[in-house]
């Protein structure tokens, strides 16, 4: 073999044919073998694919975009017919969901189940800001897991709030109530609010009867129990809570009360309705019914035991 | 060789080597009727387990050996196999890895040659070619033709043959995987699922293209098991020796009385390469395309009864017999050779698996309880002042029945049951749920404790089936109370 610095064009190895690279270290020399056929025309296919791929499909990064390509392609496109092709998926579901009463879901339990996840989807994108991811809400923020309900816990009562929403303005079946703010408008005085606390303290098991709960009880009956009730009941017809049981949406202790009878709370939630569709909307309140909490309505109460009995 | 030549002048040798077609003649002897019967038994096998049917009452499905993938099941007769019990398939796989091993170190590559199935269908697919084309001598003579139309006519008409076993071989698969007289049913109306079809054209391929075309090159080529069997052969494994220091020098029995010295017992009549199946000579020694299947040996027996010299000139033999052998000294007895600390290790291992695996059948649980606690709200203060938990329970019932359970918490003083399908009103201190036969029935329950007792602790949820058979599952969880609450109750008490 022979290897000329001169002309390293082509030296051809005598021993296999193939020229040589023309670099030589300690007298080992390397063989300039061709890329195997194969390999090449793939590696050409993958370069025509490619020219083709930049014309059709977005490719080309730019300043603000990229290249569109002819064919139009883009990921949010495919979002958006994945999500039309779910609705369509959906919506004999839906339609089923709408076509049965409230109330008769219970009946179907596929339905149901569909309407739980369904209202449960729709919790987590609209509901979780305040309710909590769980809905076990916060302070001023009701607890939806529990068993004591301001305006009713049943699931046309439960609907009604999500449809039209509480303290909205402009809405005439909204859940509407207003406790004064007995403090801050000069209906009570300081110490009186100190006496009708103490009394509500006593109300909920909290405190002993004392001297202070004495002279609120006065104060308490003429103030509060038109919305409260005699006994701290509560009436949820005008949202008013109970003060008897364990459960304070403002906190439960002399402060917090305190602040409440002297400023007063009027929490609000929005309307649904023009936000969600009719059907989200039920979905939602099938899912806050079934997360524990959750009432028979009154008139079926008697016939509704014995059903969930026998489902058992 | 050229890789030899100091001067390099000649070029290098191709790596590439075109294959020379096999034909091998027909034989007959013990060998080959070992082959055909274990040919007979694995095709058998193969064909006609998914066809076995085994009633497990009306919940289960009634064929005995199913993959159920759709469910994620797998029966195998009286065994019912869940994902999670994958364990008794890979221990059976460990077991047929040692099982190999085992059989490897004892009888050589009895695997190769008789069992495994490119053996098996390379025999059947050879069989065809000597049915249709004749024998050895005919096939040499018809490959040898040019191309007429009675030549293609003939080729078409057996590469037909190969593709109708190739289909009913490749057709044979799916239904392990699926009711087989309802599949079969349902695969020539054309309404099976496209897998099916999609599974048998593959599989139809690969065992007429495999079977028919590629053979022996399988075993020398492509499969890595006969390296890895080289590895596991030792001096005691027996393997198709020719004994060369019995037959060399060879000659024709014509040569031997013109030669000066004796010749060997060899009288050179290549009846052992002409029955060999994958077209190797034995007689150039150990190699990898010999797949021990032993028809040289019954050829050769022939061959030395026909010229009255004793049997087993080519014989099964290891390695430390052959060198007695040469010394002169007679061959060690098969139980000596058997009965060897390796063999014995291997079968130890092997069966000692095997024990296990049976003792973990016997002894596992067919119904099992797991428990997800709620975490987001870890607990709800209800207005009453008792404080509620809710829990997400797993019941898995393995069984072919439906079982009903009893459910109680164990160590919650004063709790009270009731699940999402339940009125809360309903509540009790044990609730009964009902899990359908073989399925996992996923219970939200609610654990409702007064609040005179309501602080965070330990419990247990225990699960008991009403059918008194079995023993109840129990799992250890968690109540979760509000922490001021239970300060009071501490400063009640």
């Amino acid at each position: 073999m022979t290897h000329d610095k001169t002309h390293p064009a082509k030296v051809i190895d005598s021993a296999t044919g193939t020229a040589m690279v023309g670099h030589e270290w300690d007298g080992i020399e390397e063989l300039d073998t061709p890329l195997p056929r194969w390999w090449l025309w793939t590696f050409y296919a993958t370069i025509a694919f490619s020219l083709v791929y930049v014309v059709l499909y977005p490719a080309i990064p730019m300043l603000h975009s990229a290249s569109t390509g002819t064919l139009g392609w883009t990921s949010r496109g495919v979002l958006a017919d994945d999500i039309a092709h779910e609705k369509v998926e959906h919506q004999a579901i839906r339609n089923a969901i709408a076509a049965t009463p409230i109330e008769a879901l219970a009946a179907n339990p596929a339905l149901q189940r569909a309407a739980i996840e369904g209202g449960h989807a729709a919790f987590k994108v609209n509901c979780v800001q305040c309710h909590g991811s769980g809905a076990a809400g916060g302070k001023g923020y009701p607890n939806l897991n529990d068993d004591d309900w301001l305006w009713g816990g049943d699931l046309s009562a439960i609907q009604q709030t999500l449809v039209n929403g509480i303290r909205q303005p402009g809405n005439d079946a909204t859940r509407s109530s207003l406790m004064p703010s007995f403090g801050k408008d000069g209906i009570l005085t300081g110490a009186q609010v100190q006496d009708v606390v103490s009394h509500v303290r006593v109300l909920s098991q909290q405190d002993p009867a004392n001297a202070s709960s004495a002279r609120g009880a006065q104060l308490y009956a003429d103030n509060c129990a038109v919305c409260h009730g005699a006994n701290g009941e509560g009436n949820r017809g005008v949202g008013a809570p109970k003060l008897s049981d364990k459960i304070w949406l403002y906190g439960g202790d002399r402060a917090s009360l305190v602040n409440t009878v002297t400023n007063a709370h009027a929490g609000v939630m929005p309307a649904w309705t023009g936000r969600l569709d009719p059907v989200t909307i039920k979905m939602l309140a099938v899912y806050v019914h079934s997360l524990g909490g959750g009432e028979a309505a009154p008139a079926l109460a008697a016939p509704a035991a014995p059903a969930a009995g026998a489902a058992q | 060789m050229n890789m030899m030549d100091p001067n390099m002048t000649a070029a290098p040798p191709s790596l590439y080597a075109k294959r020379t077609a096999v034909f091998p003649r027909k034989i007959d002897g013990p060998f080959r009727r070992f082959k055909w019967l274990v040919m007979a038994l694995c095709l058998a096998v193969y064909w006609g387990t998914p066809w076995i049917r085994w009633d497990r009452g009306p919940h289960a499905p009634g064929q005995a050996v199913l993959v159920d993938l759709a469910h994620r099941r797998f029966y195998m007769f009286a065994i019912e196999i869940w994902p999670q019990e994958f364990y008794f398939v890979a221990g059976m796989l460990i077991m047929a890895g040692i099982g190999l091993f085992l059989v490897t170190s004892a009888v050589g590559r009895a695997w190769c040659g008789y069992a495994c199935p490119q053996t098996v269908w390379t025999d059947l697919y050879q069989h065809v070619d000597r049915l249709i084309d004749g024998d050895r001598n005919a096939q040499l003579r018809l490959n040898a033709a040019p191309w007429s139309p009675a030549k293609f006519a003939r080729r078409m008409f057996k590469w037909g043959v190969y593709l109708g076993i190739a289909f009913v071989t490749g057709g044979a698969w799916i239904f392990y995987f699926a009711d087989a007289p309802t599949l079969q049913r349902e695969f020539w109306t054309g309404t099976a699922a496209p897998v099916a079809y999609a599974s048998t054209g593959i599989l139809t391929f690969t065992t007429f293209w495999l079977g028919g075309f590629m053979r022996e090159q399988v075993c020398i080529y492509m499969c890595p098991w006969p390296r890895i069997q080289t590895a596991m052969l030792d001096e005691n494994s027996l393997t198709v020796t020719y004994k060369h220091w019995r037959g060399e020098p060879r000659g024709s029995l014509k040569e031997a009385k013109g030669a000066a010295s004796p010749l060997g017992d060899c009288i050179d009549c290549k009846q052992c390469v002409a029955v060999c199946p994958t077209g190797i000579d034995i007689r150039e020694g150990p190699q990898i395309g010999c797949i021990t299947c032993a028809l040289c040996v019954d050829a050769c027996d022939r061959a030395m009864a026909s010229v009255g010299r004793p049997r087993g000139l080519i014989d099964y033999c290891t390695l430390i017999d052959s060198e007695r052998e040469i010394k002169g000294e007679p061959a060690r007895p098969v139980r000596k050779v058997l009965l060897r600390p390796r063999l014995i290790a291997y079968f130890a291992v092997w069966g000692g698996i095997g024990l296990a695996l049976l003792f973990m059948l016997g002894t596992r649980e067919r119904l099992t309880l797991s428990v997800a606690r709620e975490r987001n709200p870890e607990f709800v203060q209800l207005s009453g002042g008792a404080v509620r938990n809710a829990f997400t329970l797993a019941l898995r019932n393995m069984e072919d029945r439906p079982r009903t359970l009893r459910i109680a918490a164990e160590g919650l003083p004063g709790a009270a049951l009731y699940t999402d399908e339940m009125a809360p009103g309903a509540a009790q201190g044990t609730i009964h749920v009902t899990v359908p036969a073989d399925s996992t029935a996923k219970v939200r329950l609610y654990a409702v404790v007064p609040a005179a007792h309501a602080r965070q602790q330990d419990f247990t949820l225990q699960a008991t089936p009403l059918d008194h058979e079995g023993h109840a599952v129990r799992r250890e969880t968690h109540f979760a109370a509000p922490e001021s609450e239970h300060e009071e109750h501490e400063e009640h008490e």
